[in-house]
Protein backbone atom coordinates (compact mmCIF):
# COMPACT_ATOMS: atom_id res chain seq x y z
CA UNK A 1 0.00 0.00 0.00
CA UNK A 2 1.04 3.23 -1.01
CA UNK A 3 1.31 5.49 2.21
CA UNK A 4 2.33 9.12 1.99
CA UNK A 5 3.18 11.26 4.89
CA UNK A 6 3.43 14.85 3.44
CA UNK A 7 6.66 16.63 4.55
CA UNK A 8 5.50 20.59 4.19
CA UNK A 9 8.39 21.34 6.89
CA UNK A 10 6.38 20.90 9.94
CA UNK A 11 8.17 18.62 12.19
CA UNK A 12 7.50 15.67 13.94
CA UNK A 13 7.46 13.79 10.23
CA UNK A 14 9.64 11.28 12.60
CA UNK A 15 7.07 10.08 14.73
CA UNK A 16 4.08 10.12 12.62
CA UNK A 17 6.60 7.73 9.67
CA UNK A 18 7.68 5.52 12.68
CA UNK A 19 3.89 5.16 13.84
CA UNK A 20 3.04 4.33 10.29
CA UNK A 21 5.54 1.84 10.63
CA UNK A 22 4.68 0.27 13.66
CA UNK A 23 1.32 -0.42 12.00
CA UNK A 24 2.65 -2.58 9.28
CA UNK A 25 3.55 -0.63 6.41
CA UNK A 26 6.62 2.00 5.23
CA UNK A 27 5.79 4.88 4.21
CA UNK A 28 6.91 7.52 1.94
CA UNK A 29 7.69 11.02 3.52
CA UNK A 30 7.60 13.18 0.92
CA UNK A 31 8.02 17.14 -0.16
CA UNK A 32 6.70 16.38 -3.75
CA UNK A 33 3.43 16.53 -4.51
CA UNK A 34 3.17 14.58 -7.61
CA UNK A 35 2.68 11.34 -5.35
CA UNK A 36 -0.43 12.14 -4.43
CA UNK A 37 -1.39 11.04 -7.57
CA UNK A 38 -1.10 7.51 -6.96
CA UNK A 39 -0.95 7.33 -3.34
CA UNK A 40 -3.63 5.24 -1.64
CA UNK A 41 -3.48 6.51 1.92
CA UNK A 42 -1.93 10.35 2.87
CA UNK A 43 -1.40 11.37 6.16
CA UNK A 44 -0.68 15.52 7.26
CA UNK A 45 0.97 16.07 10.62
CA UNK A 46 1.91 19.14 11.82
CA UNK A 47 2.94 20.57 14.58
CA UNK A 48 3.11 24.89 15.17
CA UNK A 49 1.39 27.82 14.13
CA UNK A 50 -1.82 28.03 11.27
CA UNK A 51 -0.46 30.60 9.34
CA UNK A 52 3.03 28.78 8.96
CA UNK A 53 1.04 25.95 7.95
CA UNK A 54 -0.66 27.21 5.21
CA UNK A 55 1.98 29.14 4.00
CA UNK A 56 4.35 26.14 4.23
CA UNK A 57 1.25 24.19 2.31
CA UNK A 58 1.15 26.49 0.03
CA UNK A 59 5.17 26.97 -1.09
CA UNK A 60 5.65 23.39 -1.20
CA UNK A 61 2.53 23.15 -3.34
CA UNK A 62 0.32 21.00 -2.04
CA UNK A 63 -2.83 22.58 -1.33
CA UNK A 64 -4.43 21.96 -4.61
CA UNK A 65 -3.30 18.05 -4.30
CA UNK A 66 -4.46 17.48 -1.22
CA UNK A 67 -7.53 18.74 -2.19
CA UNK A 68 -7.86 16.58 -4.87
CA UNK A 69 -6.69 13.72 -3.43
CA UNK A 70 -9.40 14.37 -0.82
CA UNK A 71 -11.99 14.63 -3.92
CA UNK A 72 -11.29 11.49 -4.77
CA UNK A 73 -12.32 9.55 -2.08
CA UNK A 74 -8.95 8.16 -1.03
CA UNK A 75 -8.32 7.70 2.98
CA UNK A 76 -6.89 10.85 5.07
CA UNK A 77 -5.68 11.49 8.03
CA UNK A 78 -4.96 14.94 9.28
CA UNK A 79 -3.00 15.26 12.65
CA UNK A 80 -2.95 18.59 15.29
CA UNK A 81 -2.00 21.14 12.32
CA UNK A 82 -2.87 18.60 9.75
CA UNK A 83 -6.84 18.70 11.43
CA UNK A 84 -7.19 22.38 11.55
CA UNK A 85 -5.58 23.25 8.48
CA UNK A 86 -8.96 21.51 6.98
CA UNK A 87 -11.21 24.20 7.80
CA UNK A 88 -12.45 27.36 6.22
CA UNK A 89 -10.84 29.85 8.59
CA UNK A 90 -7.86 30.09 11.47
CA UNK A 91 -8.03 32.94 13.88
CA UNK A 92 -4.37 32.09 15.02
CA UNK A 93 -2.01 35.25 14.50
CA UNK A 94 -5.27 37.15 12.83
CA UNK A 95 -7.11 35.29 10.34
CA UNK A 96 -5.60 32.89 7.93
CA UNK A 97 -7.51 31.31 5.13
CA UNK A 98 -6.63 27.30 5.28
CA UNK A 99 -8.05 24.37 2.82
CA UNK A 100 -11.32 24.58 3.19
CA UNK A 101 -12.58 21.28 2.66
CA UNK A 102 -14.44 21.32 5.98
CA UNK A 103 -17.03 24.37 6.85
CA UNK A 104 -15.77 25.89 10.11
CA UNK A 105 -13.16 27.82 11.77
CA UNK A 106 -10.69 27.57 14.16
CA UNK A 107 -10.53 29.85 17.05
CA UNK A 108 -8.67 30.45 20.44
CA UNK A 109 -9.27 28.48 23.76
CA UNK A 110 -10.40 31.48 25.24
CA UNK A 111 -11.87 30.25 29.23
CA UNK A 112 -8.84 31.57 31.61
CA UNK A 113 -7.18 28.19 31.35
CA UNK A 114 -3.33 27.76 30.63
CA UNK A 115 -2.71 27.92 26.80
CA UNK A 116 -1.27 25.68 24.91
CA UNK A 117 -3.77 22.91 26.54
CA UNK A 118 -0.51 20.55 26.75
CA UNK A 119 -0.57 17.10 28.55
CA UNK A 120 -2.47 14.08 28.27
CA UNK A 121 -6.56 14.30 28.02
CA UNK A 122 -9.59 11.97 27.38
CA UNK A 123 -11.33 11.63 24.45
CA UNK A 124 -15.19 10.86 24.22
CA UNK A 125 -16.46 8.78 21.58
CA UNK A 126 -19.70 10.44 20.37
CA UNK A 127 -19.64 8.33 17.81
CA UNK A 128 -18.98 5.03 16.34
CA UNK A 129 -15.99 5.10 13.39
CA UNK A 130 -13.39 2.49 12.16
CA UNK A 131 -10.73 4.50 13.53
CA UNK A 132 -11.51 3.78 17.30
CA UNK A 133 -11.66 0.16 16.71
CA UNK A 134 -10.15 -1.26 20.17
CA UNK A 135 -9.88 2.17 21.48
CA UNK A 136 -12.00 2.59 24.41
CA UNK A 137 -14.06 5.39 25.28
CA UNK A 138 -12.25 7.73 27.92
CA UNK A 139 -9.09 6.82 26.68
CA UNK A 140 -6.21 9.23 27.15
CA UNK A 141 -4.08 11.07 24.49
CA UNK A 142 -1.50 13.54 24.10
CA UNK A 143 -2.16 16.87 23.27
CA UNK A 144 -0.57 20.58 22.46
CA UNK A 145 -1.91 23.04 20.71
CA UNK A 146 -3.79 26.77 21.73
CA UNK A 147 -6.33 26.34 19.23
CA UNK A 148 -8.83 24.10 17.86
CA UNK A 149 -11.59 23.74 15.45
CA UNK A 150 -15.51 24.83 15.40
CA UNK A 151 -16.82 22.06 12.89
CA UNK A 152 -19.88 23.81 11.32
CA UNK A 153 -21.31 21.15 10.55
CA UNK A 154 -22.02 18.85 14.22
CA UNK A 155 -22.22 16.04 12.29
CA UNK A 156 -17.99 15.56 11.51
CA UNK A 157 -17.76 15.27 15.26
CA UNK A 158 -16.40 11.66 16.62
CA UNK A 159 -14.61 12.35 19.17
CA UNK A 160 -14.85 15.33 22.15
CA UNK A 161 -12.31 16.76 24.77
CA UNK A 162 -13.10 18.58 27.56
CA UNK A 163 -10.89 21.90 28.52
CA UNK A 164 -12.60 24.80 29.49
CA UNK A 165 -15.17 23.75 26.89
CA UNK A 166 -16.07 20.37 24.87
CA UNK A 167 -13.95 20.73 22.15
CA UNK A 168 -13.94 18.37 18.47
CA UNK A 169 -10.38 16.11 18.85
CA UNK A 170 -11.77 13.62 16.49
CA UNK A 171 -13.42 14.73 12.96
CA UNK A 172 -14.46 12.55 10.42
CA UNK A 173 -15.98 13.01 7.04
CA UNK A 174 -16.38 10.06 4.32
CA UNK A 175 -12.92 9.44 3.76
CA UNK A 176 -11.04 12.00 6.17
CA UNK A 177 -10.36 11.27 9.76
CA UNK A 178 -8.34 14.00 11.68
CA UNK A 179 -7.40 14.27 15.43
CA UNK A 180 -6.52 17.00 17.20
CA UNK A 181 -3.75 15.37 19.55
CA UNK A 182 -1.32 13.09 18.30
CA UNK A 183 -1.61 9.38 18.09
CA UNK A 184 2.02 9.03 17.40
CA UNK A 185 2.90 10.71 20.36
CA UNK A 186 -0.18 8.86 22.63
CA UNK A 187 1.53 5.31 23.66
CA UNK A 188 -0.12 2.10 22.78
CA UNK A 189 -3.78 3.61 22.15
CA UNK A 190 -2.07 6.14 19.56
CA UNK A 191 -0.20 3.29 17.69
CA UNK A 192 -3.51 1.56 17.44
CA UNK A 193 -5.35 4.62 15.82
CA UNK A 194 -2.35 4.47 13.22
CA UNK A 195 -3.34 1.12 12.63
CA UNK A 196 -6.88 1.27 12.23
CA UNK A 197 -6.45 4.20 9.34
CA UNK A 198 -4.30 1.70 7.88
CA UNK A 199 -6.74 -0.98 7.90
CA UNK A 200 -9.54 1.22 6.93
CA UNK A 201 -7.49 2.28 3.85
CA UNK A 202 -6.39 -1.07 2.99
CA UNK A 203 -10.11 -1.87 2.80
CA UNK A 204 -11.01 1.17 0.88
CA UNK A 205 -8.38 0.32 -1.83
CA UNK A 206 -7.91 1.76 -4.87
CA UNK A 207 -10.15 1.30 -7.88
CA UNK B 1 -9.49 16.50 32.04
CA UNK B 2 -6.40 17.23 31.51
CA UNK B 3 -3.84 15.02 33.68
CA UNK B 4 -1.45 16.50 35.81
CA UNK B 5 2.13 15.24 34.33
CA UNK B 6 4.54 12.36 36.02
CA UNK B 7 8.19 13.56 34.07
CA UNK B 8 11.05 11.62 34.82
CA UNK B 9 14.38 13.44 34.11
CA UNK B 10 17.75 11.71 32.90
CA UNK B 11 21.16 13.17 32.58
CA UNK B 12 22.92 11.74 29.75
CA UNK B 13 26.23 12.28 28.40
CA UNK B 14 27.69 11.55 25.75
CA UNK B 15 24.58 9.59 24.56
CA UNK B 16 24.35 7.14 28.15
CA UNK B 17 21.97 7.78 30.85
CA UNK B 18 24.44 8.34 33.89
CA UNK B 19 23.27 8.04 37.58
CA UNK B 20 22.38 4.53 38.11
CA UNK B 21 18.84 3.00 37.50
CA UNK B 22 18.55 0.91 40.11
CA UNK B 23 15.45 -0.68 40.14
CA UNK B 24 14.70 -1.91 36.76
CA UNK B 25 15.94 -5.42 35.58
CA UNK B 26 17.77 -3.83 32.41
CA UNK B 27 20.32 -5.51 30.39
CA UNK B 28 22.01 -1.85 30.32
CA UNK B 29 20.48 0.67 32.18
CA UNK B 30 22.91 3.37 30.82
CA UNK B 31 21.00 2.81 27.40
CA UNK B 32 18.30 5.74 26.80
CA UNK B 33 16.31 3.68 24.77
CA UNK B 34 15.99 1.36 26.87
CA UNK B 35 15.24 3.09 29.71
CA UNK B 36 12.60 5.19 27.75
CA UNK B 37 10.48 2.00 27.10
CA UNK B 38 10.81 0.76 30.64
CA UNK B 39 9.71 4.49 31.56
CA UNK B 40 7.02 4.45 29.13
CA UNK B 41 5.77 0.88 30.79
CA UNK B 42 5.80 2.51 34.34
CA UNK B 43 3.27 4.72 33.39
CA UNK B 44 5.49 8.57 32.25
CA UNK B 45 3.34 10.64 30.92
CA UNK B 46 6.53 12.73 29.19
CA UNK B 47 10.61 11.92 29.22
CA UNK B 48 13.31 14.11 30.05
CA UNK B 49 17.26 14.50 28.65
CA UNK B 50 19.55 16.79 30.34
CA UNK B 51 22.62 16.28 28.53
CA UNK B 52 24.75 17.34 31.35
CA UNK B 53 27.87 17.46 29.43
CA UNK B 54 26.85 18.98 25.84
CA UNK B 55 29.33 20.61 23.78
CA UNK B 56 29.49 21.50 19.87
CA UNK B 57 32.07 18.30 19.53
CA UNK B 58 29.77 15.93 21.15
CA UNK B 59 26.62 17.13 19.33
CA UNK B 60 26.49 14.14 16.61
CA UNK B 61 26.26 11.74 20.05
CA UNK B 62 23.21 13.53 21.16
CA UNK B 63 21.89 14.24 18.22
CA UNK B 64 22.15 9.69 17.43
CA UNK B 65 20.92 9.24 21.10
CA UNK B 66 17.24 11.32 20.51
CA UNK B 67 16.88 9.87 17.06
CA UNK B 68 16.95 6.16 18.21
CA UNK B 69 14.76 7.35 21.13
CA UNK B 70 12.40 9.10 18.83
CA UNK B 71 12.13 5.86 16.78
CA UNK B 72 11.58 3.33 19.63
CA UNK B 73 9.61 5.73 21.93
CA UNK B 74 5.61 6.79 21.16
CA UNK B 75 5.43 9.21 23.83
CA UNK B 76 6.75 12.60 24.62
CA UNK B 77 10.45 13.93 25.35
CA UNK B 78 12.11 16.87 25.83
CA UNK B 79 15.90 17.41 25.34
CA UNK B 80 17.69 19.91 26.95
CA UNK B 81 21.83 20.84 27.73
CA UNK B 82 23.97 22.79 25.60
CA UNK B 83 21.03 24.41 23.46
CA UNK B 84 22.25 27.72 22.43
CA UNK B 85 20.52 28.42 18.66
CA UNK B 86 18.01 27.94 16.56
CA UNK B 87 20.08 25.78 14.44
CA UNK B 88 20.45 23.62 17.70
CA UNK B 89 16.78 23.60 18.00
CA UNK B 90 16.29 22.82 14.77
CA UNK B 91 18.54 19.57 15.01
CA UNK B 92 16.78 18.48 17.95
CA UNK B 93 13.55 18.97 16.43
CA UNK B 94 14.17 17.21 13.22
CA UNK B 95 15.85 14.32 15.04
CA UNK B 96 12.83 13.44 17.02
CA UNK B 97 12.85 15.61 20.06
CA UNK B 98 9.29 16.85 20.49
CA UNK B 99 10.13 20.09 22.69
CA UNK B 100 13.95 21.38 23.77
CA UNK B 101 14.84 23.21 27.17
CA UNK B 102 16.49 26.31 26.87
CA UNK B 103 17.95 27.50 30.08
CA UNK B 104 21.68 29.17 30.78
CA UNK B 105 21.43 30.91 26.56
CA UNK B 106 17.99 32.52 27.03
CA UNK B 107 19.37 34.39 29.84
CA UNK B 108 22.61 35.21 27.81
CA UNK B 109 20.73 36.06 23.99
CA UNK B 110 17.48 37.85 24.75
CA UNK B 111 16.16 37.03 21.32
CA UNK B 112 17.17 33.27 21.40
CA UNK B 113 13.05 32.25 22.84
CA UNK B 114 11.30 34.72 20.62
CA UNK B 115 13.55 33.73 17.61
CA UNK B 116 12.68 29.76 18.33
CA UNK B 117 9.23 29.77 19.11
CA UNK B 118 8.29 32.18 16.06
CA UNK B 119 10.31 29.54 13.83
CA UNK B 120 8.93 26.23 15.21
CA UNK B 121 5.85 27.28 17.64
CA UNK B 122 6.16 27.59 21.26
CA UNK B 123 4.53 24.18 21.92
CA UNK B 124 8.34 23.11 21.50
CA UNK B 125 9.82 25.58 23.66
CA UNK B 126 10.61 24.98 26.97
CA UNK B 127 12.92 27.04 29.15
CA UNK B 128 14.45 25.73 32.21
CA UNK B 129 15.07 27.81 35.20
CA UNK B 130 17.27 27.21 37.97
CA UNK B 131 16.42 29.51 40.88
CA UNK B 132 17.78 29.83 43.95
CA UNK B 133 16.49 31.48 47.04
CA UNK B 134 17.31 35.17 48.16
CA UNK B 135 14.78 35.82 50.90
CA UNK B 136 11.35 35.62 51.41
CA UNK B 137 9.56 35.82 47.97
CA UNK B 138 13.00 35.61 46.18
CA UNK B 139 14.59 33.67 44.02
CA UNK B 140 17.46 34.61 42.20
CA UNK B 141 17.99 33.01 38.05
CA UNK B 142 20.89 30.99 37.98
CA UNK B 143 23.00 29.75 34.72
CA UNK B 144 25.36 27.13 34.17
CA UNK B 145 23.69 24.90 36.48
CA UNK B 146 25.23 21.87 37.87
CA UNK B 147 28.52 23.52 37.25
CA UNK B 148 29.77 24.32 41.39
CA UNK B 149 26.15 25.38 41.86
CA UNK B 150 25.61 27.54 39.11
CA UNK B 151 26.49 31.13 38.16
CA UNK B 152 24.03 33.77 39.52
CA UNK B 153 22.64 36.53 37.92
CA UNK B 154 20.89 39.75 38.48
CA UNK B 155 17.56 38.60 37.31
CA UNK B 156 13.85 37.60 39.45
CA UNK B 157 13.55 34.37 39.01
CA UNK B 158 9.41 34.88 39.06
CA UNK B 159 9.73 37.79 36.82
CA UNK B 160 11.83 35.78 34.27
CA UNK B 161 9.75 33.08 33.89
CA UNK B 162 7.09 35.33 33.01
CA UNK B 163 9.67 37.29 30.40
CA UNK B 164 10.41 34.25 28.81
CA UNK B 165 6.09 32.91 28.61
CA UNK B 166 5.59 36.31 26.67
CA UNK B 167 8.69 35.83 24.61
CA UNK B 168 7.04 32.60 23.42
CA UNK B 169 8.24 29.97 25.94
CA UNK B 170 5.24 27.35 25.65
CA UNK B 171 6.23 25.83 29.38
CA UNK B 172 8.43 26.72 31.83
CA UNK B 173 10.40 24.27 34.05
CA UNK B 174 11.37 25.68 37.17
CA UNK B 175 13.66 23.60 39.38
CA UNK B 176 14.70 24.98 43.41
CA UNK B 177 17.88 24.89 43.65
CA UNK B 178 17.50 24.71 47.67
CA UNK B 179 15.06 22.20 47.27
CA UNK B 180 17.17 20.07 44.74
CA UNK B 181 18.44 16.82 46.10
CA UNK B 182 17.43 17.37 49.37
CA UNK B 183 14.21 14.52 48.52
CA UNK B 184 12.17 17.05 51.02
CA UNK B 185 9.98 18.40 48.75
CA UNK B 186 9.64 20.87 46.28
CA UNK B 187 10.16 24.22 46.70
CA UNK B 188 6.06 25.28 46.65
CA UNK B 189 6.58 28.87 47.63
CA UNK B 190 8.56 29.64 44.28
CA UNK B 191 6.67 26.82 42.02
CA UNK B 192 3.39 28.52 42.75
CA UNK B 193 4.86 32.05 42.48
CA UNK B 194 5.75 31.00 39.01
CA UNK B 195 2.40 29.60 37.90
CA UNK B 196 0.34 32.07 38.86
CA UNK B 197 2.74 34.55 36.92
CA UNK B 198 2.51 32.75 33.68
CA UNK B 199 -0.46 31.70 31.34
CA UNK B 200 1.56 28.91 29.76
CA UNK B 201 2.18 25.16 31.88
CA UNK B 202 4.62 25.29 34.73
CA UNK B 203 6.55 21.99 35.46
CA UNK B 204 8.46 21.52 38.73
CA UNK B 205 11.68 20.32 39.58
CA UNK B 206 13.78 19.86 42.11
CA UNK B 207 13.54 18.25 45.51
CA UNK B 208 10.71 14.74 45.37
CA UNK B 209 11.11 12.85 47.77
CA UNK B 210 7.86 11.08 48.69
CA UNK B 211 4.45 10.93 46.71
CA UNK B 212 3.33 13.46 48.72
CA UNK B 213 5.54 15.54 47.51
CA UNK B 214 4.07 15.45 44.07
CA UNK B 215 0.75 15.80 45.65
CA UNK B 216 1.82 19.06 47.83
CA UNK B 217 3.21 20.44 44.54
CA UNK B 218 0.61 20.20 42.08
CA UNK B 219 -2.26 21.46 45.06
CA UNK B 220 0.23 23.90 47.13
CA UNK B 221 2.79 24.65 43.83
CA UNK B 222 -0.43 24.93 41.41
CA UNK B 223 2.43 22.80 38.75
CA UNK B 224 1.50 21.27 35.73
CA UNK B 225 3.73 18.53 35.92
CA UNK B 226 5.69 17.33 38.34
CA UNK B 227 9.22 16.43 37.55
CA UNK B 228 12.03 14.10 39.36
CA UNK B 229 14.71 11.22 38.99
CA UNK B 230 16.48 9.61 41.85
CA UNK B 231 12.49 8.78 43.78
CA UNK B 232 11.46 6.87 40.22
CA UNK B 233 15.69 6.12 39.27
CA UNK B 234 16.56 4.54 42.53
CA UNK B 235 12.98 2.69 43.12
CA UNK B 236 12.02 3.90 46.00
CA UNK B 237 8.85 4.70 44.05
CA UNK B 238 7.10 3.48 41.51
CA UNK B 239 5.11 6.04 39.09
CA UNK B 240 2.13 3.62 38.74
CA UNK B 241 2.05 3.84 42.69
CA UNK B 242 2.95 7.57 42.72
CA UNK B 243 -0.17 7.96 40.40
CA UNK B 244 -2.26 5.79 42.03
CA UNK B 245 -1.39 7.45 45.55
CA UNK B 246 -2.48 10.94 43.26
CA UNK B 247 -5.54 9.43 42.05
CA UNK B 248 -6.78 8.18 45.60
CA UNK B 249 -6.58 12.32 46.73
CA UNK B 250 -8.28 13.45 43.28
CA UNK B 251 -5.34 14.27 41.34
CA UNK B 252 -5.99 13.56 37.80
CA UNK B 253 -3.66 11.50 36.58
CA UNK B 254 -3.63 9.03 33.07
CA UNK B 255 -3.61 5.93 35.21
Amino acid sequence: MKVVVVDYGAGNLHSVSRAVVNGGTRPLVTSNPSYLHDAEAVIVPGVGAAADTMSNLRASGFVEPIRDYISSGRPFLGVCMGEQALFEVSEEGGEHECLGILPGRVVRFANGLKVPHMGWNQVRIVKPHPIFDGVTDGSYFYFVHSYYPQPADPDVVIGQTEYGVNFASVIARVNIVATQFHPEKSGEVGLRMYANFLKIAATTGVS
Amino acid sequence: MLTKRIIPCFDVADGRVVKGIRFLNLRDAGDPVELARAYNDEGADELVFLDIRASPERRDTAIEMVRSIANEVFIPFTVGGGIRSPEDVRQMLESGADKVAINTAAVENADLVREAAERFGSQCIVVAIDAKRLAAGSWQVHTYGGVGGGTPVEIDAVEWAGRCAEAGAGEILITGMDADGTQEGYDLELTRAVSEAVRVPVVASGGAGEPEHMYEVFVKGKADAALAASIFHFGTHRIRDVKQYLAERDIPVRL
